[in-house]
């Protein structure tokens, strides 16, 4: 029962389990599984998005005119390097370099404002349009299609329920941030900062699906 | 090793106060809370279903407006199935008993644990406001266009609700199958374990795969009441038919969600009190895996009348069947089971008999309902009725009250006065019949469901089910009684009461703070009886 | 100890340089970009490149390659489940007549 009162950072672990390794190895399925129920909530969206894109090709081929591709693909790249830099992050714990892996942290935090000011560049830019979801949907420009609200629609819930993960991964990485920095991170522990960097990258996975689904039809 | 000292402390007295309650990361004390919460909320979905059997004791109104029915109805539905049902087994019980099961001082993550109980309180409080609060009354299936076409905006706050619980859910089963996976005693094998740790683990991989798909649909339907996203509304291209896809998709299985672990706690009550190993401990371990498996494949049978195409339609329709497969399997292994044992009519047993002949009957008539010339007679009747509260109230309902006797002596250390549970048991089983048998013929002569009202030819079944409705309240309140009696006055239990074989009857009664005293080691079957 | 394996900096460099290639691949080939066309392939082509980005990150930055197969198991198996959402779906909306109420 001695480990008990260990920090986990010295290789201790919690009382039910038989040692750090088996601890960092449960938490690491946890986390897992916790994936795949947030693959399955965008999935419900992707599905829509196939179904109503089947449907009317038309519309969501107009309505991919409306997006710059440039914010997308900027975008895109922003966030690959965000999750090599979350990475690094954890290459430098597993290394005991603690410095670098909190600089690698602030980085990868710093293409998450990044990311999100784009965002706001590219949604006050379509509020303004008027190019709003559904029944608000008030654009006055020509148009070839009458339901381009549906295809807005697609687009605001998808990004919209994306970026939100972005701002909670952000929260997340703070939240290592202030733990790196202490020193709980090391060779021995990195569990916490492995599992938002897991986090992390499935929000990249998604955004690399969104990306052309969304900016690049035809 | 533990001395006399060591035996009186337990989980029980491991720490004292409200807050030690409220903040305690031991999954016996979470179960007991959810016991408390989910017996509260079946309390106040008991007095709904009460007060709609009372409404249609004669035709016209007698306590309430048709308005008012609508809102009864969706309390007593949702609660019944977001508050009670869902929650019922794996959370209580199974958060209770799955460690011990597994011989596992606690559950993977106690945290998390604990924080799924909130997410049940803070969903149902927000549930219990839209519903009092505000007027609801679009049922606990929140089909569109009525809910988004309703004037209050209740239902988003009941979405929302559902939401939260939703995520509830999710966390109990996402620890459930890491536990699973993780934490077993050395030597315990993935068949060593008790088949209603196999119930909970088939229960749990539901839990973390359907759930998502109906956070992300109650989300998109409160985007659509909010700002019109136009998904399930035709006038933008969107589909009514798509919300009811996305919605059964999580629904359906969600009646597996109530229904696995209830057969897992069967097999553990008949092989206890047939005094008899199981038959067919593999057959019945892969048939709630196969259950769960195929209960993805099904949800079109929800959908025969709503405007999905007739290929969709047949193909659901086959599929349906399938789910009888698995089903018998287990009703045969069970039968198979106690042939020869050495039964004891004890009040778990007559549960686990009761569950055996009423969940009989609601699955016959579900297989009956799969075939689509006869849905299309009997969508939204009393039929559909009958049948799903003989699955959910004969099946789930009865295996909470057989698995609340077995394992009260463990929970409690107490044990309950026999004769009064077996009353309550008598007053159950014949009160169900007595209410829900006549709704079969009710369905079949075509009363339909979720009416206010309804013909004059149809009153003498409805006064046999609405008394038949107070039996079973006279049943549950005798159930209160046995079980408060218990507690206040029962005799001190022995840890093994019942002689089972599963590992959580070889610690003492209540359990320690870590669960054994000594980290007990496998190296048999769980039911070696003979 | 397959969940401590540390994987040399050059290889998450490496991996790194290819997303960042397929990314400008992807914008390439894309019809509204470019005016490349392959006709019905192009959206064949741009779920391509994506799975195969997406398979780069799963399987050296969340290390899928590396580790326990099992957390392979559960994100193919979800994946699966969210095809069976879509398919049956699908069969149902391609197989619907519609009909026209004769109130």
């Amino acid at each position: 029962m001695s480990s008990v009162n260990k920090p986990r950072s010295e290789g201790g672990h919690a009382f039910h389990f038989d040692g750090p390794e088996h601890e960092f190895e449960t938490t690491k399925f946890g986390i897992w599984l916790f994936l795949c129920t947030e693959v399955l909530m965008f999935g419900g969206l992707f599905v829509a998005y196939f179904l109503f894109a089947h449907k009317f090709p038309e519309t969501f081929i107009e309505g991919a005119t409306y997006l710059d591709w440039k914010f997308g693909a900027v975008n895109t790249a922003v966030l690959l390097v965000s999750s090599f830099t979350m990475v690094l992050s954890i290459y430098y714990a597993q290394n005991n370099k603690t410095k670098q892996c909190v600089n690698m942290l602030f980085i990868t935090l710093a293409c998450g404002f990044i990311f999100m000011f784009i965002k706001y560049l590219e949604y006050t830019h379509k509020i303004d349009l008027g190019l709003l979801p559904g029944d608000m949907f008030s654009f006055t420009g020509e148009m070839g299609s009458t339901n381009l609200g549906l295809y807005f629609s697609t687009y605001y819930m998808m990004t919209g329920l994306h970026g939100s993960h972005v701002l909670v991964g952000m929260g997340l990485i703070v939240w290592c941030i202030v733990r790196a920095r202490r020193g709980e991170y090391n060779s021995k522990y990195f569990t916490t900062l492995e599992c938002v960097g897991l986090f992390w990258h499935l929000v990249d996975l998604i955004w690399i699906y969104l990306f052309p689904l969304l900016y690049l039809v035809d | 090793m533990s001395s006399a000292a060591d035996k009186s402390k337990n989980y029980l007295n491991h720490e004292k106060g409200l807050w030690s309650w409220l903040t305690t990361l031991d999954h016996k004390r979470i179960g007991i809370m959810y016991m408390i919460t989910v017996m509260l909320f079946f309390l106040i979905g008991g007095i709904f279903a009460l007060l709609i059997r009372f409404e249609l004791f004669s035709t016209g109104g007698q306590i309430v407006d048709a308005d008012g029915y609508n809102r009864m109805m969706t309390f007593h539905g949702a609660i019944m199935v977001f508050m009670v049902i869902i929650p019922g087994i794996p959370a209580f019980l199974g958060n209770f008993f799955l460690p011990l099961h597994l011989g596992a001082k606690d559950v993977a993550f106690p945290k998390v644990n604990l924080m799924s109980w909130y997410c049940l309180i803070i969903g149902a409080a927000i549930s219990f406001f839209s519903l009092f609060a505000e007027k609801v009354a679009t049922g606990w299936t929140f089909y569109t266009p009525y809910s988004i076409s309703e004037t209050s905006n209740g239902a988003i706050l009941l979405v929302l609700g559902a939401f939260v619980m939703g995520f509830s859910s999710i966390l109990t089963g996402l620890n459930f199958v890491a536990t699973t996976h993780r934490l077993r005693a050395p030597g315990m094998g993935f068949f060593q374990m008790p088949l209603f740790v196999w119930g909970l683990y088939s229960t749990a991989i539901l839990q973390i795969i359907a759930t998502p798909v109906l956070a992300i649909t109650l989300l998109l339907l409160a985007a659509e009441k909010t700002m019109g996203i136009g998904f399930f509304d035709p006038k933008l291209g969107g589909d009514p038919v798509l919300f009811q896809h996305f919605f059964w998709f999580y629904s359906h299985p969600a009646v597996y969600i109530m229904i696995l672990p209830a057969m897992g706690i069967i097999s553990e009550l008949i092989t206890a009190f047939s005094r008899k190993v199981i038959f067919g401990y593999k057959a019945i371990a892969f048939s709630s895996v196969g259950i769960a498996a195929v209960s993805f494949f099904v949800w079109g049978h929800h959908m025969f009348v709503s405007g999905q195409s007739q290929v969709a339609g047949v193909i659901f329709s086959f599929l349906t069947m399938l789910v009888g497969v698995p089903t018998a399997i287990k009703t045969f292994n069970w039968v198979a089971t106690m042939y020869k044992g050495s039964i004891q009519f004890q009040s778990p047993m007559l549960y686990a008999m009761g569950f055996l002949f009423l969940f009989t009957i609601g699955g016959v008539t579900g297989v009956m309902l799969a075939v689509m010339a006869v849905d299309v007679h009997f969508h939204d009747t009393y039929f559909v009725v009958a049948h799903f509260h003989y699955v959910m109230v004969g099946g789930t309902l009865m295996a909470i009250m057989g698995g609340i006797y077995y394992w009260f002596p463990k929970m409690f250390g107490k044990m309950y006065n026999e004769f009064m549970a077996q009353l309550s048991f008598l007053f159950i089983f014949v009160g169900f019949n007595v209410t829900f048998f006549p709704q079969f013929i009710l369905g079949a002569q075509g009363m339909p469901r979720r009416y206010f009202d309804y013909l004059p030819a149809f009153e003498p079944l409805n006064r046999v089910s609405t008394v038949g409705s107070w039996l079973i309240a006279i049943g549950f309140l005798i159930g209160l009684y046995v079980i408060i009696n218990g507690l206040l006055k029962g005799k001190k239990a022995p840890d093994n009461p019942w002689g089972a074989k599963t590992l959580e009857w070889q610690t003492s009664s209540p359990p320690p703070h870590t669960n054994f005293h000594e980290q007990p080691v496998v190296t048999g079957g769980p039911y070696e009886f003979r | 100890m397959s969940g401590h394996h540390i994987i040399p900096f050059s290889v998450y460099r490496n991996v790194l340089i290819a997303l960042l290639i397929l990314t400008v691949l992807t914008v390439a080939v894309a019809k509204p970009v470019s005016g490349f066309d392959a006709g019905v392939f192009n959206f064949l082509i741009a779920m391509g490149i994506a799975s195969v980005k997406a398979g780069l990150v799963l399987a050296y930055f969340m290390q899928l390659k590396y580790d326990n197969k099992l957390y392979l198991a559960v994100i193919v198996s979800t994946v699966l489940f969210l095809g069976l959402l879509f398919s049956v779906a699908m069969i149902d909306w391609a197989t619907r007549v519609p009909e026209i109420s004769t109130l």
